[in-house]
C-alpha cells in the first residue's frame, strides 16, 4: 500500500519534470513561430514577448523571394522519385542476393556493408567530376542517380536481412505452379516486403528531404533548388533580416514537422527496425 | 535445356542486381578509386593536366597544416563530448519514458521532433535564437548565461554547436534506447526489486548490461553523424569565430571547393575516411564485447 503510494508520488513527480523538459525543447520552435509573424522593430526590442501585432504580410514577401512553391516541388519530386525507384532496385538486389547465394552476392554483399562506413565528404570531390563527365551536373535526373548510389548500401542491407525471414515454401510453390522467376518476386515477395519497404523509405525520405551539400554541389540553376539549398541562397542575400528569414524558415520546416506527425508510427517503427539490423 | 537454364539465370542475375550494382560503382567506387588516385597527384580541378607527387599531399597535411589539424581537434572534441551528451540525455529521456506517464506519446513527439528537421535549417533557427532569443531570455530572467555572446567567442560558440547537436539527436537515440527497454525481461526486474536491490543497483547491474545492443548502436550513430559534421556548423557560424568550429568536412570542402586544391582535398578525405572507418570499427567492437543475453 505504501510502496503504491510512494510510487505514484514518484511518477507525478517524474511527469513534471518531463514536462518541463518538454517545454524547453519546444521553446526553439516557440522562438521561430512568434517571432516569423513580428514586424522587424517588434523582434528586435523583444524577442521573447508575444507579438503586438500579427504581420502576416512577412510570409508573403519571404514565399515570394524564396520561390517556395518551386523549391518545395524540386525537394518533393526527388525525395519521392529517388526513394522509389530505390527501395525498388534494392529489394530486387537483395532478394536475388539472399535467394541465389554465389560467391559474387556475397562478395558483393560485402562490398555494400563495407561502403556504408565511407562518409560522403569522403568521395564528395572526385564525385564532382565523375557527375560531370557523365552529363549528371545541374540536373534532377542526375541528383536522382547519385541519391540511387548513395542508399543503396543500406537499404540493400536492410531488405536483404528481410528477405532472409521469408519462408522460401511460398516461392516453391508459386515456381511448381510454373509462375517465372519474375512473377515470384513482383507479385508474391516484393508485397511480403512491405514492411520493411516502408521503413527503408522513411529513412532515406528524411536523409534526402533534409540533404544539402549533395544537391548543393550538382545543382547549380535557381530553378532547381531545394528548400534547404533556397533556404541557403536566401540567408546569403538577406542576412540578418528576420522578418524575412524567420517566415522562409517556418515554411522550409513546415512540410517535414507535418509529415512527421502525420507517419510519426511509421517513422519510429522504422527507426527502431533499422537500428535493430544495423 | 541445360543450356537455355544457364542463360536466364545470367538474365535474372542481370535485371535483379545489374541496376544497384551500377548506381553503386558510378557514385560510390569510381570516386573511390578516382579519390585515392588523386590524393597523389597536384590535381586542381581545372585544367587537364595532372601531375604525380606521390606521397606529398599526405606529408604536407600531417607535417605542415595548422587549419587542418585545428579542425581535426575541434571535431574530436566535438564528436567526443556530443557523443557522450546526447546518449546521456537519450537514455535518460527514454528509461523515464518506459515508466507509466500519462504523457508518454506526447513527450515521445516533442523530443523526437528536432530529428526530423535538416541540420541546415535547424542552424539557421538557432543562430537566431543564440543572438535575439537568449538575449531576450537575458534580459527578463537577468541570467547572465544567456547574455554571453554565443556565436562570438571560440569557446562559446563550441558549445553552442553542442547544444543544437544534442537538442537534435537526443530524440533519435531516445526511440531506439526505448525499444531495447522495452525489452529486459519484466521478471528479471521484478526478481531484483523483491531481492530487495535499489533502483540504482537495478540500473547499474541489470539495465545497462541489457541494452548494451542499443548502446553500440547509439555509440555508432553519434560518433558518425558528428564526426561527419557540416550543414549545423555552415548554417550556425560558418565554421567561425576565427575558424575555430570548422570541422574536417568543412576543411575538405573549403581545400577543393573554395581554394581549388583537389589533389590535397581528396588526400585529406582519404585521411577523413581512414579515421572514420578506424574509430567506428574499434567502437563497435568494443561495445559488442560487453553485450550480453538476458
Amino acid at each position: 500500500m505504501d510502496i503504491t503510494k510512494n510510487n505514484r508520488i514518484g511518477l507525478a513527480i517524474t511527469e513534471i519534470i518531463m514536462l518541463l523538459v518538454a517545454i524547453l525543447f519546444l521553446i526553439p520552435f516557440y522562438f521561430l513561430f512568434v517571432n516569423s509573424v513580428k514586424s522587424f522593430g517588434d523582434l528586435l526590442t523583444n524577442a521573447a514577448s508575444l507579438p503586438k501585432s500579427i504581420e502576416w504580410g512577412n510570409y508573403a514577401r519571404a514565399f515570394e523571394i524564396t520561390n517556395f512553391p518551386t523549391a518545395f516541388l524540386n525537394s518533393f519530386v526527388i525525395t519521392v522519385v529517388s526513394n522509389v525507384l530505390l527501395v525498388l532496385i534494392s529489394a530486387m538486389a537483395a532478394y536475388r542476393m539472399v535467394r541465389q547465394n554465389t560467391a559474387f552476392n556475397r562478395i558483393l554483399f560485402v562490398i555494400f556493408v563495407a561502403a556504408m562506413v565511407v562518409p560522403f565528404q569522403s568521395i564528395m570531390i572526385p564525385l564532382v567530376k565523375v557527375t560531370s563527365t557523365v552529363g549528371l551536373m545541374n540536373s534532377i535526373p542526375g541528383l536522382i542517380v547519385c541519391y540511387l548510389g548513395f542508399g543503396i548500401p543500406m537499404s540493400v542491407f536492410l531488405l536483404h536481412g528481410f528477405v532472409k525471414s521469408i519462408p522460401l515454401e511460398i516461392e516453391e510453390a508459386a515456381t511448381v505452379d510454373g509462375t517465372n522467376a519474375y512473377g515470384v518476386f513482383f507479385r508474391i515477395v516484393l508485397p511480403l516486403m512491405k514492411p520493411m519497404l516502408v521503413t527503408v523509405f522513411i529513412l532515406n525520405a528524411l536523409w534526402i528531404w533534409n540533404d544539402y551539400l549533395l544537391p548543393s554541389l550538382i545543382l547549380q540553376s535557381p530553378e532547381l533548388r531545394t528548400i534547404p539549398i533556397a533556404t541557403f541562397a536566401f540567408f546569403g542575400q538577406y542576412t540578418k533580416q528576420w522578418d524575412l528569414a524567420l517566415p522562409a524558415l517556418v515554411m522550409g520546416v513546415l512540410p517535414i514537422i507535418v509529415f512527421f506527425l502525420m507517419m510519426q508510427k511509421y517513422i519510429i517503427e522504422g527507426i527502431t527496425q533499422g537500428a535493430v539490423k544495423g | 535445356m541445360h543450356q537455355h537454364k544457364r542463360n536466364s539465370q545470367w538474365t535474372q542475375q542481370l535485371v535483379f542486381v545489374g541496376p544497384a550494382l551500377i548506381f553503386f560503382a558510378l557514385i560510390i567506387v569510381v570516386p573511390f578509386l578516382l579519390g585515392l588516385y588523386y590524393s597523389f597527384t597536384d590535381w586542381n580541378g581545372v585544367s587537364g593536366e595532372v601531375a604525380w607527387v606521390g606521397l606529398d599531399n599526405y606529408k604536407q597535411i600531417l607535417t605542415n597544416d595548422t587549419v587542418f589539424r585545428d579542425s581535426f581537434w575541434f571535431t574530436a572534441k566535438f564528436t567526443v563530448l556530443g557523443v557522450i551528451f546526447t546518449n546521456v540525455l537519450g537514455f535518460a529521456l527514454a528509461y523515464f519514458l518506459t515508466k507509466k506517464l500519462k504523457s508518454r506519446n506526447f513527450l515521445r513527439t516533442v523530443f523526437f521532433m528536432p530529428n526530423v528537421i535538416g541540420g541546415l535549417l535547424l542552424g539557421f533557427i538557432w543562430q537566431f535564437i543564440f543572438v535575439k532569443g537568449f538575449a531576450a531570455i537575458g534580459d527578463v530572467t537577468g541570467i547572465s548565461f544567456f547574455n554571453l555572446p554565443w556565436l562570438g567567442t571560440e569557446n562559446t560558440a563550441f558549445w553552442a554547436i553542442v547544444i543544437v547537436f544534442v537538442w537534435q539527436t537526443a530524440g533519435y537515440l531516445m526511440v531506439i534506447y526505448i525499444s531495447s527497454l522495452n525489452n529486459v525481461p519484466k521478471d528479471i526486474l521484478e526478481a531484483a526489486e523483491i531481492d530487495g536491490a535499489s533502483r540504482g543497483q537495478v540500473l547499474r547491474s541489470i539495465i545497462i548490461p541489457l541494452i548494451m545492443p542499443a548502446a553500440t548502436v547509439c555509440l555508432f550513430l553519434a560518433i558518425s553523424w558528428s564526426f561527419k559534421m557540416f550543414d549545423l556548423n555552415l548554417s550556425l557560424t560558418k565554421g567561425g569565430p576565427f575558424g575555430s568550429t570548422e570541422s574536417v568536412a568543412m576543411n575538405i570542402y573549403n581545400e577543393a571547393f573554395s581554394k581549388n586544391r583537389y589533389g590535397l582535398g581528396t588526400a585529406k578525405a582519404i585521411i577523413f575516411f581512414i579515421i572514420v572507418a578506424v574509430i567506428t570499427t574499434l567502437q563497435v567492437r568494443l561495445t559488442k564485447s560487453k553485450e550480453v543475453e538476458a
